[in-house]
């Protein structure tokens, strides 16, 4: 039983990353009906950038300088790929978007360089066990810090006024436009929560796998967190993340070992795909009602 | 003046259905096809045709076989490259270890996939949009789980299969050239077939479905059925086109050949040729296809960039491909196909300005 509560929980800390990539994806396609698929590229890019700023300054003003680097990126995203394809159907900005991936991981790359780095934050990885669960304070810092920032994320989203007139231009576009929220802007300040949600996301994830190229195939991680959850929600993103988490951690230990191992790469997708037949919209997707 | 629907009087039904009804599209189909048999394999080096021509038609085919899917019948698909593996690996085994004769073997390969492409077209049933998109990256890594885990399929290490030496009724297909006319006389008739295809009852079904699926259920078009054939169809042309660039292009079947990568460049033809086009699956795939090697030998030379060093190069790459899909986007959105229509109207009124 504490081996089953073990593999939850780890499960679970590791799904909360998912979320958090997730939250990006969902972040954006909510503001913009962008199918941000750079999203995992935007981690590596934020991850690569904080390596390189470390190697000259301290972390906190790495972070900031990260973060103003990830801004950048947002307003150039929005200003150059997106505003021309404005009104275009969704598959066309779907395929913006890979191109985009292409973009930013060679400018990443470009700048900083193809090689792993390893990321040290300074958090002490230490294990410990309660009632014979083993657990890393590690995990349970990016677990509380992903946490307060789902937290500050709902807290922007409902009370401050940015954060509502995001979710006027999320429900509709003109609406939104005809009452005087400047949508381009409002598409970059959401590009830009989306950078910051990226770094997070890619500071998790580096400084556990270290900074590289494949810091990117997170997001392939997050896709099926994502439709799970239902694709323009937060919460969704969060509690699918961790179902994911704890589901496919679960199926590799106890059900691996009868198939041949391996089976996480695929896992979530299959859990996905079980629920969407009975849920076509996720957990919390909007459900769109066709008439003719 | 060029282009002339005029003069054109459709007098017998077999004229009002001719799959080329105007007389400068079937000269034209004509030369090219004049062209591809008879002009390239002589005119050609060995290294256009191995690697520039094959790949070119091979990766046409499959951009066709998805333009089926998502072009006509509406079904986004990003796991496309799984379907290709399916036919690669099924062909190799029907024709490697069981010596069934090599055509055969191909259009086996195609069948394969098929049948697999309708399993995983089962959620294309209850999910739209882009939670079909994604479901369908379950297939790209299931696939791919498959092979290489399943040591009846994948044979070899790390899921390698070599390719035998071709022949066909003891006519061996080994230089560059017999590889051409192999992929050229499977190509040609597929994508006749497919023409045909999308102009007749299956095609309009699938348009009907893609333009609105609620609709066309309710004037008789059973989605079950024609989703399910949509997602068979275009899996069978990726099958017959993955198991070509195995045989004639690659030399030996590995999962890296059909990876994620592959799936995209798949759709990004399939975007950038023009989308419910069969003309646009050509210029998408000449397009992705020649793109790599045009940055890599003209455009760096260019630049004066070959003296960098080479991981920096592939960044380079990566960012004028990048760069370009998404300028292509914003200033040609309909794909090359459009342009080849507004090429069409200028023809129309040449010499006169209007």
């Amino acid at each position: 039983m504490a081996f089953f509560l073990e593999v939850l929980f780890n499960g679970l800390l590791v799904g909360i990353m998912y979320s958090l990539v997730a939250l990006g994806f969902a972040l954006i396609y909510k503001a913009s009906d962008v199918f941000n698929f750079a999203q995992g590229d935007m981690s590596l890019f934020a991850g690569l950038a904080l390596v390189g700023f470390l190697t000259v300054m301290p972390l906190w003003l790495a972070l900031i300088c990260t973060i103003g680097v990830m801004t950048i990126l947002a307003y150039g995203t929005v200003f150059i790929v997106f505003r021309p394809l404005v009104a275009r159907p969704p598959l066309i900005l779907f395929m913006a978007a890979i191109g985009l991936s292409f973009l930013v991981q060679g400018i990443g790359q470009s700048i900083w360089g193809t090689q792993p780095k390893g990321l040290f934050l300074g958090i002490p990885e230490i294990t410990f066990d309660i009632k014979e669960v083993f657990l890393n304070t590690f995990d349970l810092t990016f677990g509380g810090v992903a946490g307060v920032l789902v937290v500050g994320l709902v807290l922007f989203f409902q009370k401050t006024r940015t954060g509502r007139a995001l979710r006027a231009v999320a429900d509709d576009h003109e609406a939104a436009l005809s009452v005087g929220i400047p949508l381009l802007r409002a598409w970059a300040v959401t590009w830009m929560i989306a950078g910051i949600v990226a770094t997070v996301a890619g500071v998790a994830w580096g400084s556990r796998l270290g900074v590289q190229f494949s810091l990117s195939l997170i997001a392939y991680k997050a896709l099926p967190v994502l439709i799970l959850g239902g694709i323009d929600s937060i919460t969704g993103a969060i509690l699918a993340g961790l179902v994911v988490g704890a589901g496919e951690n679960l199926a590799e230990v106890f059900l691996g070992p009868y198939v041949g191992g391996g089976i996480q790469t695929f896992f979530p997708y299959l859990l996905a795909l079980l629920f969407l037949w009975f849920r076509p919209y996720g957990m919390f997707g909007k459900e769109i009602i066709e008439r003719v | 003046m060029l282009y002339r629907e005029c003069g054109n009087y459709k007098d017998t039904y077999a004229r009002d259905m001719a799959i080329f009804p105007i007389p400068f599209d079937r000269w034209g189909l004509g030369v090219m096809l004049v062209l591809a048999f008879l002009v390239i394999p002589y005119v050609a080096s060995n290294y256009w045709l191995s690697s520039i021509m094959i790949p070119f038609y091979c990766f046409s085919l499959a951009a066709l076989g998805l333009n089926f899917l998502t072009g006509y019948a509406g079904q986004v698909s990003i796991g496309h490259a799984a379907f290709m593996a399916v036919g690669a690996y099924a062909s190799l085994i029907l024709y490697g270890r069981y010596g069934i004769p090599l055509l055969p073997s191909i259009l086996g390969g195609g069948i394969v996939s098929a049948a697999v492409g309708s399993v995983f077209g089962i959620p294309s049933l209850r999910i739209k949009g882009f939670y079909l998109a994604v479901s369908t990256l379950a297939a790209q890594f299931i696939i791919e789980w498959v092979l290489t885990h399943w040591k009846w399929v994948s044979g070899g290490v790390f899921g390698t299969v070599d390719a035998p030496d071709l022949q066909i009724f003891g006519w061996i297909i080994d230089t560059p050239v017999k590889k051409y006319y192999l992929v050229l006389c499977i190509v040609v008739p597929l994508v006749l077939f497919g023409k045909n295809l999308v102009r007749g009852q299956l095609g309009r079904n699938w348009q009907a479905i893609r333009d609105m699926d609620v609709a066309a259920e309710i004037i008789g078009v059973s989605l079950f059925r024609y989703k399910l054939i949509a997602f068979a169809v275009s899996s069978f042309y990726a099958g017959v086109a993955g198991s070509m660039i195995t045989l004639a292009y690659y030399g030996a079947a590995n999962i890296e050949e059909f990876n994620l990568l592959v799936s995209f460049q798949i759709l990004g033809m399939i975007i950038i040729g023009g989308m419910g086009t069969v003309l646009g699956s050509f210029f998408g795939a000449g397009f992705m296809v020649l793109l790599p090697i045009f940055i890599n030998q003209t455009l760096l030379a260019l630049l004066g960039l070959e003296t960098v060093p080479s991981d920096l190069r592939a960044n380079i790459e990566l960012i004028i491909f990048g760069g370009l899909i998404v300028f292509f986007l914003i200033v040609e959105p309909y794909g090359m196909a459009r342009l080849w229509h507004t090429i069409k109207d200028k023809m129309r009124l040449w010499p006169f300005p209007y």
